[in-house]
């Protein structure tokens, strides 16, 4: 049971995870004064015999004191988070020379195509493979979301991506791995009877490798 | 600008015996409808609660048949193994029935009923047969809604947020019935909660009994008034677009089903405008309680009195800015997610300014620790944790992470159970006394609050840990996922946790059931409060006042220092009628 993320392995899950850990210490100290001052009060101020309560209706500095400290403190986390979010989510954060993919969902697997050695979608070397993404490491990639039936949600947990994929909508996300390996594809919105099984893998392959795997997936498609 | 109460029924004047199926079926007396809402809301929150603990067993025990899963048809459960599409019907429905057939209608339905002209020194509410007909349109929405189990194809499963397409067409589903029994429903329900909201709105403003002033009324009829205005609306949205999804299954239109030029972010928007402020009609009116409770636990005034009134208000008028937060990945323009962000973080600041003034009520109070002040104080110490988890997913960045994770079922669950569930567990043991004339069993109270608050905080707490270990909400079998695989003893820790949780009722069910009849008798003011609805007997008659009460206090005056003989000041205790005070007061 633990309050740490999961390892992260894109370029932005450290900036994401920072304000994570800030909001985490933040709310973490509220926390712990809240519910130690109600079991302070609940003990020190416990009905005895004899004893009578004060009898005051407020105290305007005190209010003007816990109205004022939220405020600042959830303006700064704000604050904080836009520039993250901005970077993450708007069209203008994607890097120029990300790799462009299309994911294309449907009940219940992702369609990824890939834009081939030419390196642009739409035209005749792209192919597609069903539930497996495979990206080359230190490069950022857009993936181009669509939807076929119903929403769907493209969910990397270990690179900090989720993005809704909505039939009639184009969404995209990029993102930048900074490990080699496999990691968990996952559909985070309920989907219907098989949302469950709507998982898909991800691998993120050295450079040179991830071109070779091109090449030839290239040709195996083109031979088919 | 209080009016004084009128005589609005003329069947109120009249003394003789009504039959038993105008004084218990078709009441219009608002303490009958009010006990009518709290048995057909508990009901409710017992099948929800069932349908959470089948959801608990599938969870923690996939592999096992569910015990008990025998006796349901195969097309639920064969051989005791839930079928994906069981559950996601079981999810859908016990999202929908606790939070539109068991919080809403137990805070809005019961406490707004049975309160409201009690605790303004109103003989009943202002449209007493309309009051009638908002609880039976109530009973056949719930009838409908749970026929749906038993309909082919089964219940609604696209989730108690109906996102469209997925709701839109059956063929995505393959419930095609059920899923329009849901929206039926909905819309029905919503009809009741306009028909009570209407007449609860009406009643605050104009029956107020003689120096019933705004700012003399209690926290619980303040919130109780402005959820009222929040229902009235939010609700005709959802009913709206409830009834716009119904005709996209059923006549063909594409109000939301992209094949035919809908938009499926327009129920989006349309759900979350309705669904936010939603949240607000949830637990406000459990913040009034709380509020009324720990004043007379700790015998003292409210602190801030006047910035609580105006920290619901600030609640309820952001909860309109904020439903953008629901949507941070849904494709929505991300340029949207600041303002959305901003608002959303705002609401921190009245509802902080809520939970310190609670804080201040109790310092340098004289506690007094009954069953309704543990649910009360645990309100207090639960909805921190719902407000503060909240942060995290106001976050925009943070929330590409926890959404549509469990973090966000923790959250709710610390908002809605931690928060409204034990605030409706205060307010029940609180006016019990005075809805049914005894008291409930103290000890047996005590029991079942220590168990529902370890329990809970067992069951729920875990599951920010599944949410920041990325595990999805909603999902049937979370083993099929290599990253999920490590957060199985977690699942099962919570299963059984959440199994105490639900075996712990059962004292509360014994203590309510047992007490109405054998219970001792309970006097006009057993928690010496200073309420009007304390000076009536217990059960109040027909009518509720022998005579129009005249408020003379504020509604938290304990411990005055003008009273000498008790540590609490009924709203209408006349003091001047005393015999002299001590020179030098």
């Amino acid at each position: 049971m633990s309050w740490f993320l999961p390892h992260g392995a894109s370029t932005y899950a450290a900036d994401i995870d920072f304000i994570y850990y800030v909001i985490l210490v933040v709310t973490g100290i509220a926390f712990v004064v809240v519910e130690a001052g109600l079991v302070w009060f609940a003990i020190k101020y416990r009905a005895r015999p004899g004893r009578k309560a004060a009898y005051t209706h407020g105290n305007m500095r005190a209010e003007v004191i816990w109205t004022a400290v939220p405020a600042v403190t959830v303006i700064a986390i704000g604050l904080m988070s836009g520039g993250v979010w901005r970077s993450v989510k708007s069209e203008s954060g994607i890097p120029a020379n990300a790799l462009s993919y299309r994911v294309t969902a449907k009940q219940f697997e992702w369609n990824v195509t890939y834009a081939g050695p030419d390196g642009s979608l739409d035209t005749a070397d792209d192919f597609t493979i069903r539930n497996q993404l495979h990206v080359p490491v230190y490069r950022p990639v857009v993936v181009r979301l669509r939807a076929e039936d119903v929403i769907h949600s493209f969910f990397i947990p270990a690179f900090r991506v989720k993005q809704d994929a909505v039939p009639g909508l184009n969404t995209h996300v990029w993102f930048e791995a900074m490990e080699t390996g496999e990691f968990d594809i996952a559909c985070a919105e309920l989907c219907g009877i098989g949302h469950t099984t709507m998982g898909a893998t991800v691998t993120v392959h050295a450079a040179e490798d991830f071109d070779r795997w091109v090449a030839s997936q290239a040709t195996t498609t083109a031979l088919r | 600008m209080a009016t004084t109460a009128m005589p609005h029924d003329t069947a109120h004047g009249e003394t003789h015996e009504l039959p038993f199926i105008r004084k218990y079926i078709f009441s219009t007396d608002h303490k009958t409808i009010g006990v009518q809402f709290l048995l057909m809301s508990l009901l409710f929150l017992f099948v929800g609660g069932l349908a959470a603990m089948m959801i608990r067993w599938q969870l923690g025990f996939p592999d096992t048949p569910l015990p008990g899963g025998a006796l349901l048809p195969e097309t639920m459960a064969p051989g005791g193994f839930l079928l994906p599409e069981f559950f996601n019907s079981l999810v859908t429905m016990h999202g929908t029935l606790m939070v539109f057939f068991a919080i809403m209608p137990l805070l809005v339905g019961v406490f707004g009923n049975f309160l409201i002209p009690l605790k303004i020194g109103a003989p009943d509410m202002a449209f007493p047969r309309l009051n009638m007909w908002s609880f039976w349109t109530a009973v056949p929405a719930g009838i409908i809604m749970l026929s749906g189990f038993f309909v082919e194809g089964g219940a609604a499963g696209a989730g108690w947020t109906s996102y469209a397409p997925l709701a839109a067409n059956g063929e995505y589903t393959g419930v095609y019935l059920g899923q329009q029994l849901w929206l039926l429903s909905i819309a029905l329900l919503g009809l009741s909660s306009i028909l009570g909201a209407t007449n609860y709105i009406t009643t605050v403003v104009n029956l107020r009994a003689p120096g019933m002033t705004w700012f003399r009324l209690p926290l619980s009829i303040w919130a109780l008034f402005i959820t009222a205005i929040l229902v009235l609306l939010a609700i005709p949205i959802l009913s709206g677009a409830a009834i716009m999804l119904f005709f996209d299954q059923t006549i063909g239109t594409h109000f939301f089903d992209p094949t035919g030029g809908g938009q499926p972010l327009l129920w989006q928007h349309l759900f979350w405008y309705f669904g936010h402020p939603e949240v607000y009609i949830l637990i406000l009116p459990g913040m009034g309680v709380v509020s009324d409770v720990i004043a007379n636990g700790s015998r003292k005034p409210v602190f801030g009195y006047h910035s609580m009134v105006y920290a619901i208000i600030g609640i309820a008028f952001l909860g309109w800015l904020v439903w953008g937060h629901h949507m941070f990945q849904s494709g929505m323009n991300p340029a949207l997610g600041m303002t959305f962000m901003v608002s959303t973080m705002l609401i921190a600041v009245p509802s902080a300014i809520k939970v310190f003034n609670w804080m201040g009520t109790m310092w340098r109070g004289n506690i007094r620790f009954h069953v309704p002040m543990l649910h009360a104080v645990s309100f207090v110490a639960m909805f921190v944790i719902g407000g503060l988890s909240g942060v995290f997913m106001a976050s925009t960045p943070v929330d590409i992470y926890f959404h549509d994770t469990y973090f966000i079922v923790a959250h709710i669950h610390y908002v809605l159970f931690g928060g409204s569930l034990f605030a409706i567990f205060a307010a029940i043991t609180f006016w019990y006394p005075k809805m049914f004339g005894r008291l409930m069993n103290p000890a047996l109270g005590r029991v079942h609050w220590f168990l529902t608050f370890v329990f809970f905080n067992m069951t729920f707490w875990p599951m920010h840990n599944l949410g920041v270990g990325g595990h999805m909400r909603r999902i049937y079998d979370p083993n099929q996922y290599a990253f999920l695989q490590p957060l199985a003893g977690t699942n099962r820790f919570i299963t059984i946790s959440a199994l105490l949780l639900f075996t712990s009722q059962i004292l509360f069910a014994v203590n309510f059931v047992v007490s109405w009849f054998k219970g001792a008798k309970a006097s006009h003011n057993p928690w010496e409060d200073n309420g009007l609805e304390w000076t009536v007997p217990s059960p109040p008659p027909h009518g509720n006042f022998s005579a129009t009460p005249t408020v003379l206090h504020g509604p938290y005056e304990f411990s005055s220092p003008l009273v000498q003989d008790a540590d609490f000041l009924p709203q209408s205790r006349n003091l001047d009628a005393l015999p002299a005070r001590p020179a030098g007061e």
